[in-house]
């Protein structure tokens, strides 16, 4: 599964967010933080307020707040609001399916089908451990990583 | 050496808690929990375990949170050696919180209760292994620093 630029720019944003839960974050300091243009970075941020994952603060000092629970909230309730995982691979071409007798060489559907297994064993891997990281999880493995490397 | 006996007291402001060794009294509770959770009630099964976790063996700890006499929740595992080439490890292969108790820090205690009598013996790497549509029980070990091992579960209809 690999994931689009929104996507992760949603992530990261979620993740501030969530760091600071009482604090309102400008969406410039994000931008500037993750060097993404403002305006690409309020279509994700529209996004996650219609999903009630953040809420505007109107005015001066104004910005977004933290809406929801760090707790309950994993990775994949953020990516599902920007992907399509439930989107089949693509299925073999039309005529391609034509049975191929024994000792052949495989049909390109064959060999396809066989790789689409694979793949869609790495991607249930991929969706499974988004499932199971919530944000608190993951602030909790930033804070770990910067007091080991730090 | 015996690290069953010992019992970890719940810091202040956490109630009564304690994690302590299992006992065969403790079993008809136990078997509850798993039956609550499960849909399945395994009495036979948890007997076998009992007898061949619950008694003090070396290497093997099945231990309870108790709150005044009632289970909250338990946990069991070993210490596996050389497994598929692997230095020894604290494997974990069940861990169960009533559901009215969770959110609690049950599960958390348990687990590092286990954690302790496992470096106690030299270890340093705990490991467990899942269904990966177990979500729940995934992101409680998740959100105690677990992570992928550089293991892959593999397997197999045999024909």
């Amino acid at each position: 599964m690999r994931l689009q630029k929104n996507t992760l720019l949603a992530l990261y944003s979620v993740l501030e967010f969530a760091a600071n839960p009482e604090r309102q974050v400008a969406a410039s300091e994000i931008a500037r933080k993750y060097r993404v243009s403002p305006h690409h970075l309020a279509k994700v941020l529209r996004t996650l307020g219609r999903a009630g994952l953040v809420g505007a603060v109107r005015g001066v000092g104004g910005g977004y707040r933290f809406a929801g629970n760090a707790k309950r909230l994993t990775l994949m309730d953020v990516i599902e609001l920007f992907e399509d995982i439930s989107a089949p691979r693509r299925a073999p071409a039309k005529g391609a399916r034509r049975r191929t007798e024994a000792g052949a060489s495989a049909a390109p559907h064959e060999v396809e089908e066989a790789l689409g297994v694979v793949l869609a064993e790495i991607d249930e891997i991929a969706k499974a451990t988004f499932r199971s990281i919530t944000l608190a999880t993951m602030l909790k493995l930033v804070e770990r990583r910067r007091n080991r490397d730090g | 050496m015996i690290y069953r006996k010992k019992s970890t007291d719940a810091p202040a402001g956490e109630g009564a808690l304690r994690v302590r060794g299992a006992q065969p009294s403790d079993l008809e509770q136990v078997i509850e929990i798993d039956a609550g959770i499960t849909g399945l009630r395994k009495a036979a099964y948890w007997s076998e375990i009992m007898q061949r976790y619950g008694s003090g063996r070396r290497q093997r700890f099945f231990l309870v949170a108790d709150s005044g006499g009632r289970i909250e929740g338990f946990v069991i595992g070993e210490v596996r050696d050389w497994e598929f080439g692997s230095p020894p490890c604290g494997w974990v292969f069940a861990i169960s919180v009533r559901p009215d108790a969770r959110l609690a820090g049950v599960g958390a205690r348990l687990l590092e209760a286990i954690s302790a009598s496992f470096r106690k013996l030299g270890v340093s790497k705990l490991r467990t292994m899942l269904s990966r549509d177990n979500n729940l029980i995934l992101s409680f070990f998740r959100s105690q620093g677990m992570m992928a091992a550089p293991f892959i579960p593999l397997e197999k209809d045999l024909d």
